[in-house]
């Protein structure tokens, strides 16, 4: 071996590269990582929140260090339709005990903590620059090749988000296909803590998660999130691309409408927008994990498609760590026998198998197809709660009916075996 | 079909951190006639609201403010893009927030 060669080099600075380069420094590894933007992180979005329990295992009470913004111990799921908002809201202390808490993030600030404690492990970090290929000679990966400059590596590991170009030039996977991503677009909307802790109804350093399905994504497959952060709110529209193209309005005008619609409106006012972002999540699940093994290199994080999006919960940062512990695994091991082969790497699918990453994924295999294939979801259900909760609601001095015949009616509007056909399939694909 | 856009992107982009790489587009359409059907897949979803069209009803796109998702090259890199690549090292968006 020469010795300007790393025993492992990482491209990308998100979460997955970064607790890989960190594990295998940790454990005295030559690591080097590269990252395109000026910090780690600065090209990185969530919508956000991280479930702490895979980095729990990593770093032990890391919350208490971590720039994380509030812990989540309020759920709310909406069904919107442009009137109105049928609200379920869950709030317990269940959800903030240690190892099953979750926090909402801003990515340019954690990752930059995560990459901090990547160099105090020893991390050699390098920023500012795109590696452009991989070295590849005889079909082993043996390095990156950035601008004039190649760099060579023993193991080299993508950690180069959903996006992932590298992954496509070595022939892992073809592009990704419109059904299998969704875009989203997020605003930073900044408010004092106080301001915020009243009108969501938390304690100091608590927060809340809030997912809507219906008129935010117009209708289509996807839906609005909002998310509170110490001193801000991240509000966006996340929506799949295939589904996306078919709608009658932009998806900034989507995000524009949901900041206007009169549930969302008020818990924003006085509020000053501090960024716009934009980025691709990974949602086709189990079916969309391309080829993430070859002869010296590995495959990790969103640039292998870990993530998943259940409607109510998403997931892509859990799995990012997850992934990221299953590949320092198989690299330790290879290291050790000095054999990088895709043969010996292999092992990197069997940590991953027992893991959570591979159990969840293939848990949860047939959900995205389910959402593809239930619009009702998106376009029927959130009318129909509405439409219920009004004639609940609204008191018009009209004769009233029995309430069994009012919501009959909207049933049969929607037909009975479509609900019962779609809450099978829904309860099944779970 | 009318697309609803009304909304200013182009105001909320200016609120954003860039280092524009001048000279140097990292995503270029192709120079041949635009497929407008294509093309109306990227109004509608480039979170950026980069793909325009000016008053004669001819693309007019601008990869200033590209906030580098894919979302155009994963609906249309096969075919109204002639490139698609990230911006250079420490070059296009920087996420503060993120």
């Amino acid at each position: 071996m020469s010795d300007d060669r790393f025993d492992a080099i990482i491209v990308g600075g998100g979460i997955a590269g970064t607790v890989t380069a960190y594990l295998l420094a940790k454990e005295g590894l030559e690591v080097m990582l590269v990252e395109r933007g000026n910090y780690a992180g600065s090209k990185n979005v969530t919508g956000g929140r991280i479930y702490s329990h895979s980095l729990e295992k990593i770093m032990p009470g890391f919350a208490q260090e971590a720039p994380v913004e509030r812990k989540i111990t309020r759920e709310k799921i909406s069904l919107m339709t442009e009137e109105s908002n049928v609200t379920v809201e869950f709030s317990s202390t269940r959800l903030g005990e240690q190892g099953s808490d979750s926090y909402s993030v801003l990515r340019g600030v954690f990752d930059q903590w995560l990459a901090s404690k990547a160099e105090d492990a020893g991390v050699q970090m390098v920023t500012g620059i795109r590696v452009d290929d991989l070295i590849v000679r005889e079909g082993k990966v043996c390095g990156v090749i950035a601008g004039e400059d190649e760099l060579e590596a023993n193991v080299t590991i993508l950690a180069d988000g959903v996006n992932s170009l590298l992954a496509q030039k070595l022939g892992y996977r073809g592009e990704l296909a419109p059904h299998q991503v969704a875009v989203g677009v997020k605003e930073i909307i900044e408010l004092s803590a106080e301001v915020i802790d009243n009108r969501f109804n938390c304690r100091e350093g608590e927060g809340t998660s809030w997912l809507f399905a219906g008129i935010p994504s117009a209708g289509k497959v996807g839906g609005g999130f909002l998310y509170t952060n110490k001193t801000s709110i991240s509000l966006g529209v996340v929506s799949t691309l295939s589904e996306l193209i078919k709608a009658n309005k932009t998806l900034p005008q989507m995000l524009e409408d949901f900041k206007s619609h009169p549930s969302i409106e008020p818990l924003l006012k006085g509020g000053k927008m501090m960024e716009y972002s934009g980025h691709l999540v990974p949602e086709g699940g189990f079916h969309m994990v391309p080829k993430i093994i070859g002869d010296g290199v590995l495959v990790v994080g969103d640039a292998a498609g870990f993530c998943i999006n259940l409607g109510y919960a998403v997931r892509g940062m859990d799995f990012a760590v997850g992934s990221a512990e299953c590949a320092a695994k198989a690299v330790l091991k290879a290291n050790k026998a000095q054999d990088f082969s895709a043969g010996f790497l292999q092992c990197y699918q069997s940590f991953l198998d027992e893991s959570f990453v591979m159990k969840d994924l293939k848990h949860y295999r047939n959900f995205p197809h389910f959402l593809e294939e239930t619009p009702r979801i998106f376009n029927g259900y959130p009318g129909m709660a509405a439409d219920i909760m009004t004639d609940l609601f609204v008191v018009t001095g009209n004769p009233p009916q029995p309430m069994m015949k009012m919501m009959m009616k909207h049933v049969k509007n929607m037909g009975m075996l479509n609900i019962a056909k779609d809450g099978w399939k829904g309860v099944r694909s779970l | 079909m009318t697309i609803v856009n009304t909304v200013n992107v182009d105001q909320k982009l200016g609120i954003d951190k860039f280092h524009v790489d001048e000279g140097n587009a990292h995503i270029v359409l192709k120079k041949d006639k635009i497929d407008m059907q294509e093309y109306q897949k990227l109004m509608i979803a480039c979170p950026a609201g980069l793909y325009k069209i000016d008053e004669n009803g001819n693309p007019q796109f601008d990869y200033a403010g590209c906030l580098e998702c894919g979302t155009c090259r994963v609906l249309c890199g096969k075919t109204i893009l002639e490139k698609w690549e990230f911006p250079q090292g420490t070059m296009g968006i920087e996420f503060r927030f993120g």
